[in-house]
């Protein structure tokens, strides 16, 4: 089935690019060539290769494809995370959290997150169990970089998302297993430089498809009119913000793209532990002063580019799309799942229709031709004919149609699932896109553009799940420093397989995005207030921090569990005690306020209150701390 | 302007671009700034680093 959409030049391309990437790793082995390397040997790395290498880390497929797609679904307001992604993620890090995170973990030697804290706190307590939160939540992040790549492999081969699922596993894990777990700085900047290129190129060709920068937003914004399935919940289209206010259903976009999105990770990845080893690999504050300059552009062109295209995709799928093939078959009255969550699916009924666009008899394409009300008591409940699109189709008289899909991007991203269902899947919105509005050697350049991004991510995402485990439960609970390199391994393969198991899972319902924002929103409720006290506050005391982690991460997991709509569902928990999805699913918006918006206040609260009335460190413990800082 | 006609996306468009504007401008001014000795501290780390990466 494979060989069906891949051909000599896709083959090639990949294994050009893995070989170069096995060779930059195998130069790296021999030559010593890691962050700390550099350190030992007292050299510097060159600035472009150190931000590149950041960026390459920081930037995933979950970006590019996941909230790429949300902004294909939600619009442009999402553009806020690219400007928290910059000015938070970037400059506020690099400027003011970069040095006194280094220079703490050089002094306490400490070469984990969790390590890090155990030791300013001096708390065993803060490590163990920092390191299992890690442990336990980060594969959920893992999956949905997976995921990312998956979607587009499956996209663009015209192949099973659990076959592409597989592939794109298999290389990861020979990528990580091969030495990408050492963090070779030029193949991550091999990646990264990629990466940039490939975002570049896409951001060009989409403005110059649809006219331009002017005529493209002027025409994405008469689209507003159309009939949209989310015009309930505050859509206003995609060139304009979400409904804002507090109490009505009419609301409750804006707090799912700005609590979720935009604040669950515009603001998590100050915590995240793999951003605070970074900072340790670098010699000096010169380095990172030097890498905000090409940071800063960086983020701009990946997240940046993924929002703006993701929004522009609506413009492509409904005016300019023209699909020429044959019609290989027709689904009458299916109903395709738009929001799938544990025991429930919303379907819509829709006609599909299936067609072969590469004249071998088999359907590569498969579109909405026309909705169907749904009617209740002879009452029309979904509009589904007025909301779904009408393809427009005119035969060309040689057995071929031309098909114009007329359909924003959400239901235009129509695939099918495992269990042979159909579904609106907001993580094949960009796939889709690239495949079928830019040119073949584009798709080409971006599936190594995606994995250079997953393949980077993925290898700092498994080491620190390693460490956790390895470093800072096994080893700090025995006491056997040095001796928890085979626990390291065993967490890795751990965490690959749960990874994997994952994104077999959960596919649809814009998983990527919220398993990003889960983990990103987490790390901030319960780190944030521990990590900002230990580098900048020296009368945060141990106990502050334990109650502030402790508060942070239990007001997170009841929000999720008991709270969230989407999160309590899709668990179940709060079904099987409660009978309800949520306990607040009658009271609007509050089942879809992201926890980070209640529990990183009170985190930061408790921190401050505890810390006030317990013990003070001892002075000598804090000149070893802060020694410079 | 840009044809974007909501204030909130068009704020947010233009403060994209600035904020990465901010980055370069901060970069070139401190090119050449915040040079620091490796210490002893630093030296140590690093081989502590280089240790668990070779193992692993």
């Amino acid at each position: 089935m494979l060989a069906q959409g891949v051909g000599n030049t896709e083959i090639i391309v990949v294994l050009l690019y893995l070989l170069t990437i096995v060779y930059l790793g195998y130069l790296g082995w021999r030559r010593t060539k890691s962050a700390s390397d550099y350190m030992i040997a007292g050299r510097q790395i060159h600035p472009f290769v150190m931000a590149m290498s950041y960026g390459a880390t920081f930037i995933s497929t979950s970006a590019i494809v996941g909230f790429g797609g949300v902004a294909g679904m939600f619009g442009m307001s999402l553009l806020w995370l690219t400007f928290l992604n910059i000015f938070v993620g970037i400059f506020i890090a690099f400027v003011f959290l970069g040095g006194p995170t280094r220079r703490m973990g050089h002094l306490l030697d400490a070469h984990t997150f969790p390590e890090l804290l155990g030791e300013r706190y001096q708390s065993k307590f803060i490590q163990v169990f920092s390191g299992l939160v890690i442990f336990i939540c980060m594969p959920l992040y893992a999956a949905a970089v997976l995921i990312g790549g998956s979607e587009f492999i499956a996209t663009k081969f015209d192949i099973q998302y659990q076959a592409a699922l597989l592939l794109f596993s298999v290389i990861i894990a020979a990528y990580v297993v091969m030495g990408g777990l050492k963090g070779v700085m030029y193949s991550d900047a091999l990646q990264g430089s990629i990466m940039f290129i490939g975002m570049i190129v896409l951001l060009i060709m989409t403005y110059s498809k649809l006219g331009g920068v002017k005529a493209a937003h002027s025409e994405l914004t008469t689209m507003a009119n159309i009939p949209s399935l989310f015009g309930k919940i505050g859509f206003k289209g995609w060139m304009a913000m979400p409904e804002f206010g507090w109490g009505e259903s009419k609301y409750e976009l804006w707090w799912i793209v700005i609590s979720t999105i935009v604040l669950g990770v515009g603001i998590g990845v100050l915590a995240q532990p793999q951003l605070a080893v970074r900072f340790m690999t670098v010699k000096s504050k010169k380095e990172l002063n030097r890498a905000v300059l090409v940071g800063g552009i960086f983020i701009l062109i990946m997240t940046g580019v993924a929002f703006v295209v993701g929004s522009l995709s609506n413009l492509y799928f409904y005016k300019h799309e023209v699909i020429t093939g044959k019609i290989i078959s027709k689904t009458e009255n299916v109903g395709v799942i738009a929001k799938k969550e544990r025991d429930i699916e919303a379907k819509i009924p829709c006609t599909l229709l299936h067609i072969d666009i590469n004249d071998d008899g088999v359907p590569d394409v498969d579109i909405v031709e026309k909705g169907h009300d749904v009617v209740k008591d002879g009452k029309v409940v979904l509009p589904a004919s007025v909301l779904m699109p009408a393809a427009e189709v005119t035969d060309l008289g040689d057995g071929t149609v031309e098909v114009k899909p007329k359909a924003i991007s959400f239901l235009r991203a129509v695939v099918k699932t495992k269990t042979g269902d159909w579904m609106f899947n907001t993580d094949s919105i960009i796939p889709t896109y690239v495949t079928r509005a830019l040119p073949g050697w584009f798709g080409l350049l971006f599936l190594v553009t995606l994995l250079s991004a997953a393949m980077s991510t993925l290898s700092s995402q498994f080491h620190t799940v390693g460490t956790s485990i390895g470093r800072d439960v096994y080893e700090t609970i025995t006491g056997k420093h040095g001796h928890g390199i085979g626990i390291t391994r065993l967490g890795i393969i751990i965490g690959i397989v749960i990874a994997v198991l994952l994104s077999s899972y959960a596919r649809g319902g814009y998983f990527i995005a919220r398993a990003t924002a889960i983990f990103f929103g987490l790390c901030a409720s319960a780190f944030l207030p521990a990590f900002f006290g230990a580098l900048f506050w020296k009368r945060m005391t141990k106990t502050g921090a334990i109650t502030s982690i402790l508060v942070g991460f239990i007001i997170t997991a009841f929000w999720l569990l008991f709270i969230k709509d989407k999160e309590a569902r899709a668990i179940g928990l709060c079904y099987a005690l409660f009978e309800k999805h949520s306990l607040l699913l009658d009271k609007p918006n509050w089942s879809v306020v992201d926890p980070i918006v209640i529990a990183l206040p009170i985190s930061i609260i408790v921190a401050v209150v505890v810390s006030l009335i317990s013990k003070p460190p001892s002075e000598e413990h804090l000149n070893k701390c802060f020694r410079g800082v | 302007m840009l044809g974007i006609e909501s204030k909130g996306i068009l704020i947010v468009y233009l403060l994209c671009i600035a904020s990465s504007i901010l980055c370069v401008v901060y970069g070139l001014l401190n090119w050449n700034r915040g040079e620091e000795a490796v210490g002893p501290d630093d030296v140590k780390w690093a081989a502590e680093e280089s240790k668990v990466e070779e193992e692993l």
